[in-house]
């Protein structure tokens, strides 16, 4: 390609004959790599290699990082196969030219160095990283169900040894500078004071590039790798199944065969990458981040800041949502009726802050924001109330009567009320139009959707800047209307329902479990239920039961009745020793043709309606809120986009078999004709 | 910050709030809470319930004889975690057993001064968190150890090594002794029981005493206002002091063994104060800062002082400390309506009780013509003190500051005195009113 405008990227040279490629993308904040802007790049090294530096330094000009990764949207949606690879091959061909430059090349990165970004520096002799938290290092390809396909696979186990690079690949995790320095993935974690004079003295006096340790290298030798390979597919395979997510398999299989060969194993990597990428598993799981970003977006709408939250209730719900707020560094009030009922609640709260932020002086900080406070004191000042108390209409009204004279004019009045109407509860408000549902999942800490629940009485205003308040906690808002069950409650609890009936019909909880998780389920839903609470289901399937005509099965009722909750009580459905349900194993054992069927068409069933009845705006959006409350299999894209690819007609002809054979509760809604 | 460009000198000094931690009594491990910790969760509610932002603020001033390592100037420490803005400045202060008192009296002088308007000034101690230290021949060996370059010579200096390099050297003993004279604080207590002629029956007395009005204060509900819960990671949480014996009595007393004059003495650990961790904060505020944010006033402060006297009496402080105020206030015993003299030792608060009704002891060592008199027993330390709730070193003074002003409101009363004796040998005392100024 002649030598484009310098449109994204620009070189410098100093007085020390350094050049300093900077990279900073046209139009937008995050630089990432698109045909466009790896063209230009291949321009910019052709340029700076046809007249030798002393030096080169790649660096990024964006506040957010140094490259954020491919260009997914324009990846993605190659036409075929065939270009895709042909687009990582180009790709390869101008990283081996920068990895052969005979003067030394130094990525200096600050912020995210994720994906092929982070494959880019790979390609140069040294890695220099800022040492802030904000810095970030990874290949998280897996995630989006395709690997690294810019020589990534070929270059992380050769600098840093298979166990480390195959670690880092398969679960997609990213490292933090410190920790990238550790394992050898970059040369130095220094202070921002001294990126620019490291990257030169690493110029200056050029040591030898990293190699990894003895043991590191013996893990890539040709008579390791089938045995490591072997015990990588085993680990890989408690959490994926291969069938639902081929790429981890691919890429333990890339390494195994063509290690010793790098040039074919950049052909094979991008052979591989591209059957991938064009796959289902891939497309969907694609499809999930857009969906991700789709509710990021929602959050935007509206520039609601807060500082202050004060939490009402200091449960299992109302503790951990303090906690969290205050791991993401707001200043928090956690209110309950007495120092005992907020104490437990503490308690898990240092826990959560020791497992995400180790330090010890990030951790006391973290408690530092989070205030007890059983006088509710902090209902002044809060910008965010949020109501956790128990589900009782008058207290809740109750409670709103004592707070909205005692708020800002400003503040958000929330509750995480999973089951009584915000119309009914904002009538002991002067304002009504104020309170709005800000619906969590346990647990707090893992489940990043938040139900954003818009009542007949909410302005859009408050609720878009309850939206902008999710994200600002780094939580996905799906705005969701305020009828029984909301989203994610409501589509699930036919499911669970569903699957206790199968129960009682006699077929064992094991094999229940593991049809759904065949189907792509994170958790059975006997372990579901049992997980939640077997008393919790109830009061939740009971309070749907009333206005959806489910019918609530017996054998939930007589097990609660006799003290059977699930795993707080040690027996549930399953027996429980140390908080993990005793499983009868399950080979062998054979399944009812339609089991999965039975629990999935309840799901969708309800999913149709829930798309009549407008509780969720859009198709999407339904999909996004089940794949991310529920953990619907990602892999799939959600319930409606599942109805779509399996053919909406023979879907359509199972429900009616099902309705048929086991009557009213299959009875097909009124939307699946009209959609 | 409270603006003025000119800060007005000379005005009353109010105390405004207050709050304190539970006073934890100390197990022998170190107990759930640093200082810092125990500073900031006293004064997080404190702050939280004034109507005027953490900003407002124009300094922070704590007092803390033994903060641990990683907290050295332990008052922008806590200032900083409280969240107060970077550019307020703080400082601690170090007065032995007052230090809380001095850190109340810096801020007083401050206020009225007129360069500051308001201040949140207290004590904080941890004792169970007294750093133990190593002794100097293991320091030198360490060195020793860090020289030796090469595995022949670290050989040879691990050689070296020897069991007495590893005696600790224990931070809380040695704070609790007075390396000038070479006695510890419970010797000096048995010099004024010698002195004064205080007998063992009259000190466990005094303590059994300290813990029935502590009980019966804790029963009526007097630490409600003062008092915030403290949470530990463990998920407990903590909301009373827990030194109190409700069933003290002066047999058991009676059965302890002296511990400073080991067989033939008369202080035991029962009538001395006990080793806790606590904290007290307190708000300061000019009159200014009262009207500009229409601030509750709890109480004024009249005047301080401070003494110096023998170390080896160092008990007798409070009786060096609070006579010149009552001189210079131009009143008498009578007029103070409750006192409180901190307990450290039941038989140090006895002698001072005793000094002040001495002539000879008056004219000699305080050179007063007349003692002052007897202060009552019933209104001195009437909800009890470092003999039942113990005495965190650092936080003592605060304490009793504020706890002396709920007493006054409780019983619709104008005046106080609270006064410390200071390990060195020396006395510290505030005469605080209910009265404006």
């Amino acid at each position: 390609m002649a030598m484009a405008e310098n449109r994204h990227w620009r070189t410098e040279r100093d007085a020390d004959g350094i050049a300093w490629l900077h990279f900073d993308m046209a139009d937008t904040s995050t630089n990432v790599l698109s045909v466009e802007t790896i063209a230009e790049f291949d321009a910019q090294l052709r340029d700076i290699e046809s007249n030798p530096p002393e030096g080169l330094v790649i660096l990024s000009d964006k506040a957010s990082g140094f490259i954020a990764g491919a260009d997914i949207k324009g990846f993605t949606s190659m036409e075929s196969a065939e270009q895709a690879a042909e687009f990582m091959r180009g790709m390869h061909t101008i990283l081996n030219r920068l990895e052969s430059f005979s003067f030394p090349t130094v990525s200096l990165i600050s912020g995210f160095c994720l994906g092929g970004g982070l494959e880019l520096a790979l390609a140069t002799r040294y890695r220099i990283a800022d040492e802030d938290p904000k810095t970030r290092l990874g290949l998280p390809e897996v995630r989006l169900g395709i690997h690294p396909g810019f020589g990534g696979t070929v270059r992380a186990p050769r600098l840093v040894g298979a166990p480390t690079a195959m670690d880092m690949m398969l679960s997609g995790r990213t490292l933090s500078a410190r920790a990238a320095k550790k394992v050898g993935l970059i040369d130095h974690a220094v202070p921002e004071r001294q990126l620019l004079r490291a990257a030169k003295m690493m110029i200056a006096e050029a040591p030898a590039a990293h190699r990894p340790g003895r043991l590191a290298r013996l893990s890539n030798h040709s008579l390791v790798r089938p045995l490591l390979a072997k015990y990588l597919k085993r680990t890989v395979a408690k959490k994926a199944n291969p069938g639902h997510y081929p790429a981890p398999y691919a890429m333990i299989d890339l390494w195994c065969r063509h290690f010793d060969n790098p040039n074919k194993m950049y052909v094979e990597e991008a052979r591989s990458v591209a059957a991938l990428v064009v796959g289902d598993a891939a497309q969907n799981l694609i499809r999930v981040f857009f969906l991700q970003e789709e509710m990021k977006a929602l959050g935007r709408k509206n520039r609601f800041h807060a500082e202050r939250v004060h939490v009402v209730g200091a449960g299992v719900m109302g503790g951990d949502i303090a906690a969290w707020c205050a791991l993401r560094g707001l200043q928090v009030t956690l209110q309950d009726q007495s120092p005992e009922r907020i104490a437990p609640a503490m308690k898990r709260a240092h826990a959560l802050f020791k497992k995400k932020l180790r330090q010890p002086r990030l951790v006391q900080a973290a408690m530092d924001r989070l205030m007890p406070d059983v006088k509710g004191l902090g209902v002044e000042r809060a910008d965010v109330i949020i109501e956790a108390i128990f589900e009782n209409t008058e207290a809740k009204q109750n409670l709103y009567r004592a707070l909205e004279p005692r708020m800002k004019p400003t503040a958000l009045l929330t509750t995480n009320t999973s089951s009584i109407p915000l119309e009914v509860l904002s009538e002991a408000l002067e304002e009504p139009k104020r309170l709005v549902g800000l619906h969590f999942f346990n647990p707090v800490a893992r489940m990043q959707l938040v139900e954003i629940v818009k009542g007949k009485q909410t302005s859009q205003s408050i609720a878009n800047q309850a939206a902008a308040f999710a994200r600002q906690i780094d939580r996905l808002p799906l705005p969701v209307k305020s009828s029984p069950g909301f989203l994610v409650n409501r589509i699930l609890m036919p499911y669970l329902l569903e699957a206790v009936v199968l129960e009682s019909e006699g077929v064992r909880p094991e094999l229940i479990d593991k049809a759904a998780t065949d189907f792509g389920m994170p958790m059975g839903p006997i372990e579901l239920a049992d997980t939640v609470g077997l008393d919790i289901c109830l009061a939740v399937a009971e309070t749907l039961a009333e206005s959806l005509e489910v019918e609530v099965p017996a054998k939930l009722r007589s097990m609660v009745s006799a003290g059977d909750l699930g795993r707080k009580s040690g027996k549930g459905f399953y027996s429980y020793s140390k908080g993990k349900p005793e499983k009868a194993k399950t080979e062998g054992a054979s399944m009812a043709a339609d089991l999965t069927d039975r629990m999935m068409f309840r799901m969708l069933n309800e999913a149709m309606a829930c798309l009549r009845e407008r509780v969720v705006d859009s198709d999407d959006l339904l999909d996004a809120g089940v794949i991310f409350g529920t953990g619907f299999a990602p892999f799939r894209g959600g319930p409606m986009h599942y109805i779509h690819t399996s053919g909406h007609q023979s879907m359509k002809d199972k429900i009616d078999q099902l309705s048929a054979q086991y009557g009213n509760r299959f009875k097909p809604d009124a939307a699946w004709d009209r959609l | 910050m409270a603006t003025r460009k000119k800060k007005k000198a000379g005005g009353a000094v109010y105390i405004v709030d207050g709050s304190r931690t539970p006073f934890l009594k100390v197990t022998g491990t170190p107990g759930p809470f640093l200082a810092s910790d125990l500073a900031v969760a006293a004064s997080r509610p404190l702050l939280a319930r004034q109507p005027f932002e953490i900003s407002a603020l124009d300094e922070v001033i704590v007092g803390c004889v033994m903060p641990t390592p990683d907290e050295v100037n332990i008052a922008r420490i806590i200032a900083l975690r409280l969240g107060c803005d970077q550019h307020l400045p703080a400082w601690t202060v170090q007065r032995n057993c007052a230090s809380g008192l001095q850190a109340l009296d810096c801020a007083y002088q401050n206020i009225k001064d007129g360069r500051s308007d308001l201040v949140l000034a207290g004590g904080a101690e941890s004792m169970s968190h007294a750093p133990v230290l190593l002794n100097d021949k293991m320091v030198g060996w360490l060195g020793e150890w860090t020289g030796a370059k090469k595995l022949a010579q670290k050989i040879k200096t691990l050689g070296k090594l020897r069991g007495v390099h590893l005696k600790p050297i224990i931070g809380l003993l040695r704070g609790l002794s007075d390396p000038v004279i070479g006695l510890s604080m419970g010797q000096t207590a048995e010099n004024l029981a010698y002195r004064f002629g205080i007998s063992r029956e009259a000190m466990d007395a005094f303590a059994v005493d300290s813990h029935k009005r502590l009980a019966a204060a804790q029963e009526g509900g007097y630490f409600n206002d003062e008092i915030e819960a403290l949470y530990d990671s463990r998920g407990k949480s903590y909301q009373q002091d827990n030194g109190v014996r409700a069933d003290s009595s002066v047999e058991k007393l009676a059965k302890l063994r002296p511990v400073f004059d080991r067989k033939f003495g008369k202080v035991t650990a029962g009538n001395s104060a006990q080793i806790t961790d606590g904290a007290a904060m307190l708000l300061l505020a000019s009159e200014y800062a009262v009207e500009k944010y229409g601030l509750k006033v709890m109480g004024r402060i009249i005047d301080s002082e401070w003494a110096g006297l023998d170390p080896a009496q160092m008990g007798l402080g409070p009786a060096h400390a609070m006579a010149p105020i009552l001189k210079r206030q131009k009143m008498a015993v009578s007029d103070i309506d409750y006192w409180e003299i901190n307990e450290a030792f039941a038989t140090q608060v006895l002698a001072c009780v005793e000094a002040w009704q001495d002539a000879e002891y008056c004219k000699n060592e305080l050179g007063l013509k007349e003692p002052p008199g007897k202060i009552d027993h019933t209104r001195l330390n009437i909800d009890g003190g470092g003999v039942s709730l113990g005495h965190p070193v650092g936080a003592s003074g605060a304490r009793i500051v504020l706890h002396l002003l709920n007493i006054l409101e409780r019983n619709d009363a104008q005046h106080g005195m609270a006064s410390l004796c200071i390990g060195g040998g020396q006395g510290g005392a505030m005469l605080v009113t209910r009265e404006k100024g």
